[in-house]
């Protein structure tokens, strides 16, 4: 069970709003890198996430490049799992390759700021500020394995191949 | 039942009888990275435990993201993926060679192939027939080591397409006009085959334009059949035996069927700051432009540059319009000086770039000023996506930006033609 606080995002919210391609020479530096996260969707976004907190976003979260430094970022800023609609293909991959958690559901009827509790397993996010309780969609075996094992790698250094 | 293109490929890489919505894990018969996603790429596989490469001459690593580099971190990360290159046996295609998809396509990807790449925009095999897709640095990394990943066998929308393209009018319009109206997550998971009597006179040059944006609404890939057109491009790049016929069968199952008359469309664009913010190009006439940007694995071809070069010949680019142009590869550059568009595009006052991907994704040249507004052949315009967050930056047909860079403002290229 996780619980922190909501940081609401719009729709379309590319892996260029994320981390954008001028920073492509901190790539290779994350701490330096991790401190523009977000910065075209919210400068002061940086500034103000906790470790614990979730990103709640609309529709199609983290469309356009198949860069993973975008979930990375994300989650070397402490952010615990993004709730959203929708999430672009690669991005829910690669997000879920790193051990960062994805659920997808009705993030309309979740507000700023609010608390939530989010129960991975059971797919429950509970807002804890508005007292409702939202149930997110599933997502393939595969992907929940992966995720158990706490991303890919953890996954292959197990398994040393997949398994379905 | 029969098979869509997806399903075809999947089922053959697969070994099994794999259908829409099935899981299958997949030969990944080439796999690659680029130099802004190739260094977390090899850090991630010497993390994984994986001791050797399954295919280290199907394994490739690009450097066309930052060429010639313009930073000592840049050079630092090129040098990790010449080191590994060298340590493992991968091929390396370095600086001046090309962007990663043009390469792709000229030398590698055969009808057929299950393609992945450390790039979104890998979907451009897809022009050609191949199952080709972009993932992250970890999944590449563990195909690199495995030779295969896992899939979700996409569900297809089968896109038909009818009639004969206006004047001026090209696949690019066509693909903005389809992302204009699925949406920029229209797509997302699916496949998009195309079909429809336009597609057999549908030179290859434009089913690369279009496979490379499948992408921009979210699919998995965007697949044309493998036919006469594919097979001359693969003969005229000396790889006559690369070519098998692929094509879906005529009982495959669609999810969904969209009908575009070819005929119909006309030159289009996406508004700042998402491609599915289309518009008509004459809707926008008389918007005032400071760059324009004709290049990319999406427009950077020899047809592209031969019809901006039609546009400007023996004419000057607007005096408040800095053109720049960068061929998609070092064999387009060549064709491109011996058919004299070079010279062409030159004297018309281009600024000719080396091949590659900096100004595209804002990483170098031709970064915007404040309030600044491009026209580029490129795939995406967010907010940010060439260098500033307060930029603006229009997407079209390289009919489009050259006709934009004679005027200096947003033009219809029907009214130069």
């Amino acid at each position: 069970m996780l619980r922190g606080r909501a940081f609401k995002f719009g729709d379309s919210i590319s892996t260029d709003h994320i981390i954008p391609g001028r920073y492509a020479h901190l790539r290779s530096n994350l701490p330096e890198l991790a401190k523009h996260v977000l910065e075209d969707a919210d400068p002061t976004f940086v500034s103000r996430v906790k470790p614990g907190d979730f990103i709640v976003a609309g529709n199609n979260f983290g469309l356009g490049s198949s860069r993973e430094h975008a979930p990375l970022v994300i989650k070397m800023a402490g952010v615990k799992a993004i709730l959203a609609k929708s999430v672009a293909r690669i991005f829910f991959r690669n997000a879920i390759n790193l051990g960062l958690p994805i659920l997808i559901c009705d993030t309309d009827k979740i507000n700023d700021g609010d608390e939530l509790e989010v129960d991975l397993e059971g797919g429950k996010v509970k807002d804890l500020t508005s007292g409702q309780t939202l149930t997110s969609g599933k997502i393939p075996e595969v992907m929940l394995r992966i995720l158990e094992m706490g991303g890919l790698i953890p996954y292959i250094q197990k398994y040393g191949d997949f398994r379905l | 039942m029969g098979k869509t293109l997806a399903e075809k490929i999947l089922s053959k890489n697969s070994g099994t009888d794999a259908r829409a919505g099935d899981i299958v894990i997949a030969e990944v018969d080439l796999v690659f990275a680029q130099d802004t996603t190739g260094p977390l790429t090899v850090r991630v596989f010497h993390e994984s435990g994986l001791k050797r490469l399954a295919k280290p001459q199907k394994t490739v690593l690009f450097i066309d993201h930052a060429v010639p580099s313009p930073s000592a971190a840049l050079s630092d990360d090129h040098l990790l993926l010449r080191h590994f290159a060298k340590e493992y046996g991968v091929v390396i295609s370095d600086v001046g060679e090309g962007v990663c998809h043009q390469i792709v396509i000229e030398s590698m990807a055969k009808p057929g192939d299950v393609i992945v790449g450390a790039d979104s925009h890998t979907v451009t095999s897809g022009g050609i027939g191949a199952f080709a897709t972009g993932m992250g640095s970890s999944d590449v990394a563990v195909v690199m080591g495995l030779g295969k990943t896992w899939f979700r066998v996409p569900e297809s929308i089968k896109v038909e397409v009818t009639g004969a393209f206006q004047k001026g009018v090209s696949g690019k319009d066509l693909i903005l006009h389809l992302v204009g109206m699925l949406g920029a997550d229209g797509a997302t998971y699916k496949s998009l085959e195309f079909s429809g009597n336009t597609v057999p006179s549908m030179s290859i040059s434009q089913r690369f334009t279009i496979a490379n944006m499948a992408v921009e609404c979210g699919a998995k890939v965007g697949l044309f059949p493998a036919d006469n057109v594919a097979r001359d491009y693969l003969i005229a790049q000396g790889r006559p035996n690369d070519y098998q016929p692929i094509f879906p069968d005529v009982d495959a199952e669609y999810e969904q069927t969209i009908k575009i008359n070819a005929a119909g469309l006309e030159p289009t664009l996406s508004k700042p700051h998402t491609v599915d913010n289309t518009a008509l190009v004459r809707e926008l006439t008389g918007t005032k432009v400071q760059q324009v940007y004709i290049g990319t694995c999406t427009n950077g071809r020899l047809e592209d540059l031969a019809v901006a070069a039609s546009i400007l010949k023996g004419k000057k680019c607007h005096p408040g319009v800095r053109l720049i142009v960068a061929p998609a590869s070092r064999r387009i550059m060549l064709e491109a000086l011996g058919t004299n568009y070079v010279q062409t595009l030159i004297e018309a006052g281009t600024v000719l770039l080396p091949p590659g991907c900096g100004p595209c994704l804002g990483l170098h040249q031709g970064v915007l000023g404040k309030g600044e507004v491009c026209v580029s052949t490129s795939n995406r315009n967010f907010k940010g996506r060439m260098g500033n967050p307060e930029a603006f930056v229009y997407l079209a047909s390289p009919a489009t930006a050259a006709a934009t860079a004679l005027t200096g403002e947003i033009t219809d290229p029907r009214e130069v033609l």
